[in-house]
């Protein structure tokens, strides 16, 4: 009864199928600890609608099962499938084919500056550990009230920006700072302490402040826009980064 | 393989296992294991907002939310349930608000509330604003908030880890238990993703929080991921499976693609139309018209297309029109699900309506528990130490037919009572001896599947099987298509017996998973049939077009589908409308049922 993807209304007639090449890079560990790098390319006949991940999926599912990547919820809100596509960090699962030349091969490769663990999936460890670090939990003092804490539509606007986050990662593993520092925390975890300093409930800013002061803090940021580029849920990284450093100097937040 | 001990242990990440482990963490020594990283979980997906009569924005009360839900669910709701879930909504919002969660406000500075499908004020007069929310990301901020809560009380967190079996003293899919004797849980075994390593976790109470099972269908709005791994692993056990014949299809997936657009598109006001510019809703739903309740309008949608009244070049969907809606109102309140239209159909709301088409949704049924959250093996018995809650539970707050928001309210509510019970348990029981070699079964099939030189392929056997329930178990259903969809199942079984994989490795082999995942999808399909061809009457998400009135006398009431051996006599409480035994390979699916709590509600009929 319903309509699939192969009769979707959407692409009949619209965008035809057409063929694409996927050009991957593999990393291929053994069970004996080393590992082997090598490109892999597939040539897929494709349909309009098609994303790239549908794209991974065909050669998992039908060329070579042992592709791996992560992936879950499919339409770019759960942050699994982070990768680089044709050179930029992109989910594999918003980017959709035809809106990429497929006159040329569409290469695929693991997002940067993160372990590789086999194929396209990295070692997200790091990154997680950086945003634990900047208390990424509301922090208040005294007795809660019964109700709601009241909170206006302008002070909830502040914030808003960086509450879509996603910790997919694909802002910070396009910083050119994180890849050459892996200390750098980053600006998924910056990100992440923006939504609260500019929270008016939450009374941490100034310990969160301190933090990203550090020498491996908010100061390493070289405002290269990279990762308000590569953020697929559309929030001004760079700015709320640059907001955070201004707090750090006026304490206005 | 290595061996771990924990108080409680949680299975699952969502909102439901995140909001347990809150519960539980600081009660007891506690350990949340998921096969994702938590924040991937699809609670994150959910949109439109959850229900509380907080009645901050206009008159509300708990009463009238309970009787919603009771109506809503076409009275195959436990009474005694959904009075909890709304009186306690009311705390769990407070609670959520408290933990950092960025709800849209008042203009006073209050949690705004917005309409949504059959929420209304006195029992039924007009729609009620009481869905709380955060923009359409409201799932999304559940997720955040609650993982931020798990960061900051430190819980221990097994991620990328998939749990495989679930270790009970008395298997009761192996033999007859008699009724009143003990059946307790010790464990569950995981597998880690990274290396291949299995896990025994010992544990005097488990809670499963595993979420949902839409991957069995074709056209869903669920995750990859989503693939009943919680309900399969009771079921595996012998533990019954309540009420599996209803899955929600939510009318506004978007055309083609089963992406969900959120009921609040209809709750901000956006209309839906046949190919006529018809807004066929009025017709079906006379007073609350596009906000019927979700299999109503679902229904509806499949109804016109069917009658030739469908939108697009092969008349096969209907639309959803934004378009008399204020730029600036969609951009506030709905710029998620705009942004999908967008993107993936190239579609522009503000100015054009969209291609959308019922999309599977949710499972009502799951894992039967009563109010703690402690799961039942019968009628009355409980699994001693086992807990469920969340999509892969049946407490049974949504009854037939769940009403939109009540899901992200079930995961709070409930995800912190079992959470609670478990922790209360775990404090005052003593660990149960595992079985000898605990992981033997599990490692075994695991290591025939990945060994297997070649056999079938998993993709192949897993796209029939969602073509089959996609074609003969979707919004309309016969006894033709069910017993079709059945035999489909069966031949499919049997080919999964020669399944195999390419990637023969130990590292990150996400093929082998895919396979795991594959057979849970298959226990799941078969249990939503067998429980569909039985129930020969209409009622909430399941409409039989050969039986197109509910009937109460005969069927009000749950089913429960166990797993015995082949040959053995049917359990006790496999009685009733529903008892049939359906014969497997290795074993058969006894269908039985159990009595709906009815406390102030007698069924009427359900018009709205």
């Amino acid at each position: 009864m319903t309509a699939t993807i192969e009769d979707s209304p959407a692409q009949a007639g619209t965008v035809p199928t057409f063929t694409v090449t996927l050009r991957i890079l593999r990393h291929l560990p053994a069970d004996d600890g080393t590992a082997a790098t090598r490109w892999d390319e597939f040539e897929l006949q494709v349909h309009g609608t098609d994303r790239v991940l549908d794209a991974l999926h065909k050669v998992k599912w039908e060329h070579d099962g042992s592709l791996t990547f992560r992936r879950s919820c499919a339409h770019g809100v759960c942050g699994s499938d982070a990768m680089r596509i044709n050179g930029r960090n992109r989910l594999a699962c918003k980017t959709l084919l035809k809106d990429l030349d497929p006159s040329k091969p569409i290469t695929i490769e693991p997002i940067k500056g993160l372990p590789v663990i086999k194929d396209l999936v990295v070692d997200m460890e790091p990154f997680f550990a950086s945003y634990r670090e900047i208390m990424p939990f509301l922090i208040t003092t005294g007795n809660e009230p019964t109700k709601e804490r009241l909170q206006s539509a302008e002070q909830r606007a502040r914030f808003d920006d960086t509450t879509k986050c996603i910790l997919c990662a694909a802002c910070t593993s396009s910083c050119p700072v994180f890849w050459t520092d892996g200390q750098y925390f980053g600006p998924a975890a910056i990100v992440n302490a923006h939504r609260f300093i500019f929270d008016s409930r939450d009374e941490g800013g100034a310990q969160r402040l301190e933090i990203l002061n550090d020498k491996e803090g908010v100061w390493r940021c070289r405002t290269t826009f990279n990762c308000t580029e590569a953020c697929p849920r559309g929030i001004e990284v760079t700015k709320a980064i640059q907001e955070v450093k201004r707090a750090m100097i006026t304490r206005v937040f | 393989m290595q061996t771990h001990q924990y108080d409680v242990v949680i299975v699952g990440a969502g909102g439901a296992g995140m909001r347990a482990a809150l519960e539980s963490s600081t009660r007891v020594r506690t350990a949340v294991i998921s096969k994702l990283y938590p924040t991937r979980s699809h609670t994150g997906a959910a949109q439109g907002g959850m229900c509380a009569a907080l009645a901050n924005v206009e008159e509300d009360n708990w009463e009238w939310h309970t009787f919603d839900t009771v109506k809503g669910g076409d009275y195959l709701v436990d009474q005694d349930a959904a009075e909890v879930m709304a009186k306690e909504a009311i705390d769990a919002v407070l609670d959520l608000e408290k933990m950092g969660l960025p709800f849209n406000r008042t203009p006073e500075g209050r949690i705004d509330q917005r309409r949504f499908g059959g929420h209304t004020r006195n029992h039924g007069e007009a729609a009620v604003r009481r869905a709380c929310y955060a923009a359409d990301r409201t799932g999304h901020m559940i997720l955040q908030t609650l993982y931020q809560q798990c960061v900051k009380n430190e819980v221990e967190f097994f991620n990328e880890f998939y749990v495989l079996d679930l270790l009970v003293d008395h298997d009761l899919a192996a033999g007859h238990v008699p009724e009143g004797e003990e059946v307790n849980v010790s464990g569950v075994v995981a597998y880690e993703l990274a290396t291949g390593e299995i896990h025994v976790f010992q544990a005097k109470a488990v809670v499963f929080a595993t979420g949902g099972a839409g991957k069995i269908f074709k056209t869903t709005s669920n995750a990859h991921t989503l693939t009943g791994d919680g309900m399969a692993l009771a079921y595996r056990r012998g533990i019954p499976l309540e009420d599996m014949e209803f899955f929600q299809f939510h009318p506004t997936g978007l055309a083609g693609l089963g992406i969900l657009l959120s009921e609040a598109a209809r709750g901000e006001g956006g209309i839906l139309r046949n190919s006529e510019g018809e807004r066929f809703m009025e017709r079906y739903a006379p007073t609350i018209k596009d906000l019927a309740p979700r299999d109503i309008v679902a229904r509806s949608m499949a109804n016109e297309v069917r009658e030739g009244r469908g939108a697009g070049p092969n008349k096969d969907y209907v639309l959803l029109d934004l378009t008399h809606l204020e730029p600036a109102h969609i951009d506030a309140k709905l710029p998620d699900i705009t942004e999908f239209a967008r993107t993936y159909l190239g579609i522009e709301p503000y100015t054009e309506p969209v291609p959308v088409y019922p999309t599977a949704h949710y499972a009502m049924g799951g894992i039967p528990t009563n109010i703690e959250g402690e799961v039942l093996r019968n009628e009355t018995d409980v699994i001693k130490g086992l807990y469920a809650a969340g999509e892969c539970a049946c407490v049974s707050v949504h009854g037939s037919n769940r009403l939109g928001t009540n899901s992200l309210l079930d995961i709070n509510v409930f995800g912190k009572r079992a959470g609670r019970s478990a922790a209360a348990y775990a404090a005052a029981a003593e660990f149960v001896a595992l079985p000898d070699e605990p992981a033997v079964v599990a490692q075994a099939e695991l290591e025939t599947i990945r060994t297997r030189p070649d056999g079938e392929r998993v993709a192949d056997i897993r796209r029939a099987l969602q073509e089959t329930m996609d074609a003969n178990a979707q919004v309309f259903r016969t006894a033709e298509s069910l017993s079709q969809a059945l035999a489909d199942v069966k031949a499919l079984r049997t080919r999964f017996e020669s399944v195999s994989v390419q990637d023969k490795s130990r590292t990150f082999n996400t093929d082998l998973l895919e396979a795991v995942e594959l057979g849970f999808l298959l226990d799941i399909a078969e249990t939503v049939v067998v429980g569909a061809l039985r129930r020969e009457e209409s009622r909430g998400g399941h409409f039989r077009e050969d039986f197109p009135d509910r009937d109460d006398a005969g069927f009000m009431r749950h089913t429960m589908a166990y797993r015995r051996p082949l040959g053995s006599a049917a359990d006790g409480d496999a009685e009733g409308p529903f008892h049939h035994v359906e014969t497997f390979d290795d074993y058969q699916l006894v269908l039985g049922s159990k009595s709906v709590t009815v406390t102030r509600y007698q069924p009427m009929e359900r018009k709205y």
